[in-house]
């Protein structure tokens, strides 16, 4: 092997091995781990590559554009000698990039105020500051039940077919902080969905104006799948970009996180690692973790990242790896359930397994309102023996039941009709939807509630 | 805060520092407990840090046991646990270390190598329970599924505390609550009402202790706190309704005559009611539910 210098980069011709995405070359030295490398076949095209191993005098490179068509005397391949980067400035905004950080919307490129690492580097627990800031998304399922705040990780967890795609582009369209005035930039990463799921977003970021707010990563269905491990980290980047540098409140939309979970196993396949469960590998854990981590609010900065990954769980499956292991590192689940689905309840948001772990700490007086904990709070309690009363009627028929138990049944109608249920184009506020919470308790007799004190009965039970 | 040490490795820190930083922790704690202090250390999650063990033992290409997990597991869970304990010191007093260790089984399994291990080598088990935590019932602790092997060892204590009436106190509501578990998988077939009633005042008592006694409001001034003495006299008024029910019932009463007594939910709202240091008034509730008892008693003689 001939090695000649270009600039910072080393380049050595003639490859090894080829593998599926990935490229063995032999005969090099002092390459680093995860560093960026460019592939060139015979014609002179340039595919971009990174790092996955490396030992003595050899690499195993991950190939992000595929390797078909690459020979192996006629490839070269340059090491650049540093990690993937993205080019970022305020500039990125209203942008389309692909999952590698190229703009793919056929404008110049953008001008680089910096580049930065697309690894990212893991905030100093320290230095974080607590998300406390109630965002209103005007639904109520989400605000009442499963508060969202500022700086919080909170996924979709949905199925093929349910509408994931509307509810979140409607948190897009309505989030909001009460009382300030500033819109939420939204960084957009797609891995692996659909090419109309991709424009009905665009379209939905046109209609609403906040197209110009919106910094797009696609890659699509048809793209390269090693290229799908690299998108949700260049997003990241981006949204670090604009929130930790530029000050701004981003909103981070990553679909379909199934999609990229999938990618990371057919690179563990190839790779010949041990698999955990369903083949796939026992760091699917720590991986996802390095993506989910990467939102919050540090102290002394304004801005903030929230996230909100979407996934679509296998076969319905809560307790498949992708939502189990994603269910323990962010701070909740918004689970949508296809039984509400099939009976028209828009949004279909399951009212059990449902959770936001930081509600607590943004609700209540001087945030929403002083009774938000105690009605949620008697709103489960209350829809949860609704569900062991629908069992049993099931079994005996509504007739047998006790009287008591039919005033749940219709509690339990009207939480879905009413308090769950509302339009694509509703926005409602966070006082609305506590009149219509206390509006269905008031449906069960006063010694029900439980959860509730006294003084919060005398003053909003029964009231319209 | 000041007396809190903390060793965060958050889910996206290099894996080998996981590994580590339980080990760090405790360490600590002994140092501490060698000083003559007492030390808790919570361990959150064990599961995390056993994945991290899994993930260099698959790095160094040892050959894998139970889903993946090195075969020196259960060793490495032992060595951990068995740090905890009493010590007496070189200085002469007494120090200690507690760990409280949280498991994450995925999916809820409990069945998976790290949780049945850990049980292998704790004396003490907290089963938290999906089905309660969907309900927001806090703390999601079930109560069959969880067990104490201390129970002899500290039945002293809590027998001093309680004049001598606690062993019976917990006896009866657990065979209440055992009972229950049984008589719901009825309720489940066919419903409450072709129960008679002496077996639904069980489920009534048993729901009234799940509302007032288990189930705690962490945001609540008064609920969040609730002290050895309170809950002793709490127990023993849900177990005078049941006795006193019971009677009733057998006398003649239906159960909706005494689901439907004011004092009823009176007991159900103890815990946000009554303070910790004025529970003197618990007594007051336990003579007005003897007195609307006795009303009942009067009808059927």
């Amino acid at each position: 092997m001939t090695e000649k210098k270009i600039g910072s980069g080393r380049e050595y011709i003639g490859i090894e091995e080829v593998s599926g995405p990935l490229v063995m070359v032999k005969g090099i030295h002092n390459v680093g781990y995860n560093e960026l490398a460019e592939v060139i076949d015979s014609d002179g095209n340039v595919r971009l590559g990174m790092i996955l191993e490396t030992s003595e005098g050899a690499a195993v490179i991950q190939v992000f554009e595929g390797t078909s068509g690459l020979s192996i005397p006629g490839t070269r391949v340059r090491f650049r000698g540093e990690p993937l980067e993205f080019g970022v400035s305020g500039e990125i905004l209203g942008r389309v990039f692909n999952g590698l950080g190229k703009p793919i919307d056929d404008g110049p490129p953008p001008k680089e105020d910096m580049r930065m690492d697309v690894n990212g580097l893991p905030i100093n627990p320290t230095a974080r500051e607590y998300p406390r800031e109630f965002i209103q998304t005007g639904i109520s399922a989400i605000d009442g039940m499963n508060t969202l705040v500022r700086g919080q990780k909170l996924p979709v967890f949905s199925g093929s077919g349910l509408p994931h795609n509307r509810i979140v582009a409607q948190i897009t369209r309505q989030a909001k902080i009460i009382g300030e005035e500033t819109q939420f930039a939204v960084v957009f990463a797609a891995m692996g969905i659909k090419h109309d799921v991709a424009s009905y977003f665009i379209k939905n970021f046109e209609e609403s104006g906040v197209l110009g707010k919106v910094v797009l990563f696609l890659n699509l269905a048809d793209d390269p799948s090693v290229e799908r491990l690299v998108t949700p980290r260049t997003a990241l980047t981006a949204a670090e970009f604009l929130a930790f540098q530029m000050n701004m409140h981003v909103l981070v939309i990553l679909t379909d996180m199934t999609n990229y979970c999938e990618s990371l196993r057919e690179i563990s396949t190839i790779r010949e690692e041990i698999p955990s469960r369903k083949g796939y590998p026992g760091y699917l854990y720590s991986d996802l973790s390095i993506i989910y981590e990467r939102a919050g609010m540090v102290k002394g900065v304004e801005g903030s990242i929230t996230q909100m990954p979407i996934l679509t769980m296998p076969n319905d499956d809560i307790s498949h790896p992708v939502p189990d292991l994603s269910g323990y590192i962010t701070e909740g689940q918004i689970v949508l359930e296809r039984e509400l689905d099939h009976r028209n309840i828009y949004p279909p948001i399951a009212g059990l397994p449902s959770l936001s772990r930081l509600m607590k700490d943004g609700i209540g007086e001087g945030m929403t309102r002083e009774d938000h904990a105690h009605v949620a709070s008697q709103l489960f309690s209350a829809y949860s023996h609704v569900k062991d009363v629908r069992a049993l009627a099931a079994v005996i028929g509504d007739e047998e039941l006790t009287p008591l138990d039919r005033i749940y049944l219709d509690f339990g109608e009207r939480f879905e009709r009413e308090f769950l249920s509302q339009g694509e184009y509703e926005n409602r506020d966070i006082t609305e939807t506590l009149e219509i919470g206390w509006k269905i308790i008031s449906s069960l007799p006063k010694e029900e509630l439980y959860r509730i004190s006294e003084e919060e009965i005398n003053k909003y039970y029964g009231k319209e | 805060m000041e007396r809190t040490i903390l060793i965060a490795n958050t889910s996206n820190m290099p894996v080998a520092a996981r590994e580590a930083s339980i080990y760090t922790g405790i360490t600590i704690a002994e140092y501490y407990r060698d000083q003559g202090y007492h030390v808790a250390i919570m361990a959150d999650s064990t599961s995390r840090w056993a994945e991290a063990l899994r993930e260099l033992s698959g790095r160094m290409e040892e050959m894998p046991a139970d889903e993946g997990y090195p075969a020196y597991l259960p060793t490495r869970l032992a060595e951990f646990y068995e740090r905890a304990g009493v010590v007496s010191t070189y200085s002469g007093t007494e120090g200690s270390i507690s760990i409280v260790g949280s498991v994450s089984p995925p999916g809820g399994d409990f069945s998976e190598p790290v949780t049945q291990h850990t049980k292998r080598f704790v004396r003490c088990f907290w089963a938290l329970d999906r089905q309660l935590a969907n309900a927001r019932h806090y703390p999601a602790i079930s109560w069959l599924d969880s067990y104490s092997e201390y129970v002899d060892e500290i039945s002293g204590w809590w027998q001093d505390k309680s004049g001598g009436r606690w062993i019976e106190l917990r006896r009866g509501i657990m065979d209440l609550l055992q009972q229950e578990g049984k008589l719901q998988q009825v309720v489940k077939l066919v419903g409450p009402d072709v129960l008679p009633d002496t077996k639904r005042i069980v489920l009534e008592t048993c729901v009234m202790f799940r509302n007032a006694f288990l189930q705690q409001n962490s945001f609540d001034k008064i609920d969040m706190y609730c002290t050895p003495e309170k809950q002793i006299k709490m127990l023993q008024i849900i177990l005078d309704f049941y006795e006193l029910g019971l009677e009733n019932i057998k006398r003649g009463a239906n159960i909706h005559q005494i689901k439907k007594l004011k004092v009823v939910s009176m007991i159900n709202r103890i815990k946000f009611t009554v303070s910790n240091d004025d529970i003197d008034k618990i007594d007051e509730i336990r003579d007005e539910l003897a007195r609307s008892m006795k009303e009942i008693e009067e009808m059927f003689e």
